[in-house]
């Protein structure tokens, strides 16, 4: 394989998948072969340990030790596998907000906002703009731990948002929101990411979610589903 | 095409620093490098080796002698039998005090103590319990007012034959180490859900956690159990106050005879000194063999499905362990605060007649150069620690570990398991051998191998335990590897980090014999000044001493919990930890 | 770049090399010990590091103020390396001759008496002869005080200087013994009767050996032999009556001799805890000091027997490869001047008795001397009465390993 990366004509916007096949001790888990559009919804969907975490995870860059991968990655036309998890602009959203519990609100949203937006008023401006896109305008000097479940979840969008993502992963975000705060959350991430034109992809469990999309579903079997995943 | 091990896809992508890549050798090195050279430096005398003495030739004399020696077989069984007691006794006393009272008040109680337990150096901790338990100590002193006797019974309780105050004075020490290690290791094992999965099964608390938990939170805590094994079986200053003399166990009886004026009992010394490694290394193994077999028959036990509910008992019986363990070095340092501002205090008064603070302002004036140096030579062995430790951690979590690199990072705890006896004379010469002798960079890197073990073993479960999503995340918002490290990772392990540095601080204080002898007395600190005036033998002077010995680690587990309470106030999220 | 490494170098080397290295010592030629101009001259500027058993702080004290005075008078600095045991200073040295350094040595000057001396002696790790060069040695009592010379019967042959007299004393707490014994048989006789209320350190200890090398004097039958080496065909025969006087006082003992104590300075302890009623020790002053600091009941008063006590001397030897050789014998000059000898006797300061000859001192000083008030519980050098000569060391080797197998294993 050539160490630079190389193009494929006819796919440039969005999120491919080149027969991305995951296995683990020589048993193989999975294998998708998948374009996701800009602006398009994805979803993976199947039962536990599949790898579907797993393949977010080799997506964006954090995959566990331990896996044996082929097959690459594609963001836009460029090969991306081969790449730092920080030089991919794929953001993921975990079911847990994962907000970082010692800077306040406005200083998770500014960790995430590139360095290239210069000038302190520029950035506060970045982050106030997104706190009111968020319907969290004055939360930025906030412990994130006095927040609300359903607005802590909004800030981690936002947070992945500001670092300008070319594509967005998402693994369960909804899992843990009850069904009232469900519905209207998901509308906001989706509503997100179509008008950011983001490629994403989506691991559920939940057919909901799932429909919810109007994109496509792949669901996977899997050849072990007594494999473990690990990590 | 399949890519194993080419890195790409993975969290260090490739950019790991180099340096950060040699953390783990160079930490290794650093811990191992010393202990070997120093081990050859007793191997040899007792082979017969040492030329400065006249020694140039192999022979075997120095082992004809020692077997010769009186008393021999005894010493031996001595420090085997007592250091093996009062390890299974630490070990119970904490797991059996956990599985009763986790996630109750009195856990949390506990807790909250055990800074200032740990705080109290070994020697003064003994002093203080010698006072506790003797015949003229506090204990008969209540029972003679009361029976209005006016001298102390003719009996023997420190130094018994059987060496029960030895293991007393160890056990009390030895449990708020283990309690410490346990409390970072019960999150990692997911202890608290654990437990709860138990209790709705029909167990009781007590057999819920030794079926469920205790398995799960051995292998982390093996360890500090191999590292208390080896100390508690080679202790020198807490066996010479409390163990008996007739014969003492072994490593007292070496110190004697590497300060006997006839210097040809070096050689005999050092063949000692070997043996002394052979008892630790035959009692880790022993125990070793012990742990394979009660996991046999724990397997089957938690199996017959027994749930023991009715337990009343065993919790008592659990938190009166851990409370005498601590009442026992509270009350003994009580004692030496009263002792040092003590008049005449006469048998069997329970307190001084007269009170007075002639010495505390005799001493206090000459004090300031060896608590500076303590700072130090403290802080600098613990700065040096926790940034090597903190790389190695970090490395891992950055990099492909392979089996063998993690296997290598086993010897960082070799220091732990070595009788210090046994490779300090050695060491002396290596470092004379370097001329980096009396330098404070000498005396540094020999705190350090005594410091680093027990930082990398108070913040290794910590900080593998962190959600290794937060990293992801941070990555995947694209920060880089640093800066993930210094605004994410470092911030939220500041807690642990912290302690960790207080534990190893501890520990560099407590040392005496490398910073007398490497530095070469140039590095006078709070404790060769104690140890030194401890040979006055005034209960006085050791009650000031063992006081202000007390303080200094105290003010480090102090600012270990004040700094991020100050500092993350106004963050919930990290005030119980993360 | 390895940018997180470098920063974390940083901060180890801010925190581990702020105060840096100090390099070792250069050598230090042996001084002229005959042109004591230019041993004064070479000894300006030195640092002396002193080891010294640091467990008395009257005695840190006056090492202190030993140090200040010839850092005026000399320009010489003293800093004391405070010991818990003089073997330490002996290992310290005898791992540099190890590790080959014959030059720029780390002890300059140690505190020594006895068995380390005869020792150190023997593996020629002391530098010398050098003593009586010293201009102050003339005014030492050679004569009258032959310890001086003469250390546990081993001649110093002009390797360690004397800057003190030692000699064994009893003390008791008068409100509990009536009559003091006045000899090792009457204390064995008095312990019969008073059973646990007397123990000694347990050997090697220096003063438990001590107690068994005053013992061994007065039961012996000819004490002349004990100045001679231990003749092994012959040693078990001078050696029976003490151990025929140790298998009667051993049931008595505190503790019936199953625990002993660790050292001398635990007798005190002992006493004030009501545990015994004799203790001994080997400085004349230190039951009258302990008195002030409360360390024991002011009831307490000193004896000897009749037949005399042990004596021996303190002694400061210099290392063959210490790094300020003028330097400490200029301190080891001063620490036998009639200046430094008063106040080391002075009860308040020390309480140590002079190695000086009255006679040979200036009158003037002379006069000081005898104005020193010695206090309630100490015995002025007249009461302590004969001086014993210290047996050979080859006897107390002896004495010791047989110690050792007759009551160092109890069980």
């Amino acid at each position: 394989m050539p160490a630079s990366s190389h193009r494929l004509s006819g796919q440039k916007a969005g999120l491919k998948l080149d027969r991305v096949c995951i296995a683990i001790q020589g048993q193989k888990l999975c294998e998708v072969d998948l374009a996701v559009g800009a602006g398009e919804i994805a979803t993976l969907m199947g039962p536990s340990g599949v790898g579907k975490s797993s393949l977010l995870a080799y997506v964006c860059g954090t995959l566990a030790h331990g896996f044996d991968v082929t097959g690459h990655v594609f963001l836009n036309g460029t090969q991306i596998d081969n790449l730092p998890p920080q030089d991919r602009h794929v953001g993921i959203l975990f079911q847990d907000d994962l907000l970082f519990p010692h800077l306040s609100v406005g200083g998770n949203l500014a960790f995430a906002l590139p360095a290239h937006v210069r000038g302190r008023d520029a950035r506060r401006d970045a982050v106030e703009q997104a706190l009111i896109t968020a319907n969290l305008a004055g939360f930025a000097d906030r412990d994130p731990a006095t927040l609300s479940g359903g607005q802590r979840a909004r800030v981690a969008v936002m947070r992945v948002l500001l670092s300008q993502p070319s594509a967005l992963l998402l693994d369960e975000p909804f899992s843990k929101l009850d069904a009232a705060l469900r519905d209207q959350f998901r509308r906001f991430v989706f509503d997100q990411a179509r008008q950011q034109a983001l490629p994403t992809l989506m691991v559920t469990h939940d057919p909901d979610d799932a429909a919810a999309t109007g994109g496509a579903i792949l669901t996977l079997t899997g050849q072990n589903h007594d494999v473990a995943e690990p990590g | 095409m399949a890519m194993p091990g080419a890195g790409y896809g993975r969290c260090d992508g490739g950019y790991v620093p180099k340096l950060l890549k040699y953390a783990p050798g160079l930490t290794v090195f650093l811990m191992v490098g010393p202990l070997v050279a120093g081990l050859l430096g007793t191997v040899l005398p007792a082979f017969g080796y040492l030329p400065a003495l006249g020694g140039g030739q192999w022979s075997l004399a120095a082992w004809q002698e020692l077997f010769a020696q009186p008393g021999l077989l005894i010493s031996v069984r001595l420090s085997a039998t007592t250091g093996l007691l009062a390890t299974v006794i630490s070990f119970f006393v904490v797991m059996l005090f956990c599985a009763a009272w986790q996630g109750t008040r009195a856990f949390a109680l506990m807790q909250r103590v055990l800074a200032p337990i740990l705080s109290v150096p070994h020697a003064a901790a003994a002093f203080g319990i010698a006072f506790l338990i003797a015949p003229s100590g506090w204990v008969m002193r209540a029972v003679a007012s009361v029976g209005g006797w006016d001298r102390p019974p003719d009996i023997v309780t420190v130094q018994d034959g059987w060496g029960l105050a030895l293991v007393a004075g160890l056990v009390a020490k030895e449990v708020p180490f283990l309690f410490l290690m346990t409390l970072g290791a019960l999150p990692q094992a997911d202890a608290e859900r654990t437990r709860h999965v138990a209790l709705t099964l029909g167990y009781g608390r007590v057999a819920g956690w030794f079926k469920t938990v205790l398995p799960r939170i051995y292998p982390q805590i093996k360890l500090p159990v191999f590292a208390v094994l080896a100390y508690s079986a080679s202790v020198v200053d807490v066996a010479m106050i409390l163990a008996p003399t007739t014969p003492a166990p072994l490593a007292v009886r070496i110190l004697h005879w590497l300060s006997d004026p006839d210097l040809s009992m070096r050689f005999m010394a050092s063949a000692a000194a070997l043996v002394q490694l052979g008892v630790v290394v035959a009692l880790i193994v022993l125990w070793w063999g012990g742990e394979k077999l009660v996991a046999r028959f724990g397997r089957g036990w938690a199996e017959a499905g027994g749930r023991y509910r009715y337990e009343g008992s065993v919790r008592t019986a659990g938190a009166l362990a851990a409370l005498i363990a601590a009442g026992m070095v509270l009350l003994g340092i009580a004692g030496l605060a009263v002792w040092s501002i003590a008049g005449f205090w006469r048998f069997p008064d329970m307190l001084p007649g007269q009170w007075t603070l002639k010495l505390w302002l005799r001493e206090l004036p000459a004090l300031g150069d060896g608590v500076i140096n303590t700072i130090i030579i403290g802080g600098a062995a613990v700065l040096l620690a926790i940034v090597l430790v903190v790389a190695c951690l970090e490395r891992e979590q950055r990099t492909t570990v392979s089996r063998p690199g993690r296997g290598a990072l086993w010897l960082i705890y070799v220091p732990l398991l070595m009788p210090q006896i046994s490779f300090m004379f050695g060491l002396q010469v290596f470092f004379t051998f370097l001329g980096l002798e009396r330098t404070l960079v000498s005396v540094v890197l020999a705190h350090l191998v005594f410091v680093l073990p027990y930082v990398f073993l108070s913040l290794a479960d910590p900080f593998r335990a962190l959600d290794p999503r937060y990293r992801q995340t941070a990555l995947c918002l694209g920060a880089s590897p640093d800066r993930v490290f210094w605004r994410v990772i470092l911030p939220l392990l500041t807690r642990p980090v912290l302690a960790a540095m207080a534990v190893g601080f501890g520990v560099s204080i407590g040392q005496y014999l490398p910073t007398l002898l490497i530095g070469a007395g140039r590095f006078a600190t709070i404790t060769t000044d104690a140890v030194a005036l401890a040979a006055g033998n005034d209960r006085r002077m050791i009650g000031i001493y063992g006081v202000l010995q007390t303080i200094l680690p105290f003010a480090g587990f102090g600012i270990a919990m004040l700094v991020p309470a100050i500092l993350f106030r106004r963050r919930r999220g990290l005030r119980s930890g993360t | 770049m390895p940018r997180l490494m470098a920063r974390l170098i940083v901060v180890a080397t801010l925190g581990a090399s702020l105060t840096g290295f100090s390099p070792l010592a250069s050598a230090d030629p042996a001084p002229d010990m005959h042109n004591w101009d230019a041993v004064l001259k070479q000894a300006k500027g030195q640092t002396v590091y002193w080891y010294a058993w640091g467990g008395e702080p009257r005695i840190n004290d006056y090492i202190a103020w030993a140090g200040n005075q010839v850092q005026e008078k000399y320009g010489v600095t003293v800093k004391q390396v405070k010991l818990a045991d003089t073997a330490d200073a002996v290992s310290k040295v005898v791992s540099e001759k190890a590790a080959g350094v014959t030059d720029g040595g780390a002890v300059d000057m140690i505190w020594i008496n006895g068995e380390n001396f005869a020792a150190m002696k023997r593996n020629d790790l002391l530098f010398g002869p050098w003593v009586e060069q010293t201009p102050n040695f003339k005014y030492v009592d050679v004569t009258g005080k032959p310890t001086t010379i003469n250390d546990f019967t081993v001649p110093t042959d002009g390797l360690e200087a004397p800057w003190g007299m030692a000699q064994l004393s009893f003390f008791d707490d008068t409100s509990r013994v009536k009559t003091p014994p006045h000899s090792a048989q009457d204390l064995l006789a008095w312990l019969q009767n008073h059973p646990g209320r007397f123990t000694y350190p347990q050997p090697p200890d220096y003063m438990g050996s001590s107690f068994l090398k005053q013992v061994l004097t007065e039961v012996v039958d000819d004490p002349a032999v004990l100045q001679k080496p231990a003749d092994a065909a012959d040693a078990q025969k001078v050696l029976a009556p003490l151990w025929n006087y140790l298998a009667k006082m051993q049931p008595v003992l505190w503790r019936e001799g199953k625990a002993y104590p660790a050292n001398g300075a635990a007798l005190r302890a002992m006493m004030a805890d009501n545990e015994i009623d004799i203790g001994f020790s080997f400085s004349a002053a230190e039951v009258s000091s302990a008195i002030a600091n409360f360390e024991l009941p002011d009831t307490v008063r000193s004896f000897v027997f009749d037949g005399g006590t042990l004596g021996n001397t303190n002694f400061v030897a210099i290392p063959f490869n210490a790094s300020a050789k003028a330097g400490a014998v200029v301190l080891a000059d001063f620490l036998m001047s009639p200046q430094a000898q008063l106040r080391k006797q002075n009860p308040e300061i020390w309480g140590s008795f002079t190695v000086l000859d009255m006679a040979k001192i200036p009158a003037a000083d002379r006069a000081k001397f005898d104005a020193l008030d010695l206090g309630v519980a100490t015995l002025s050098p007249a009461e302590m009465g004969n001086v014993l000569p210290e047996p050979h060391p080859s006897w107390m080797e002896l004495v010791e390993s047989e110690w050792q197998k007759r009551y160092g294993v109890a069980q």
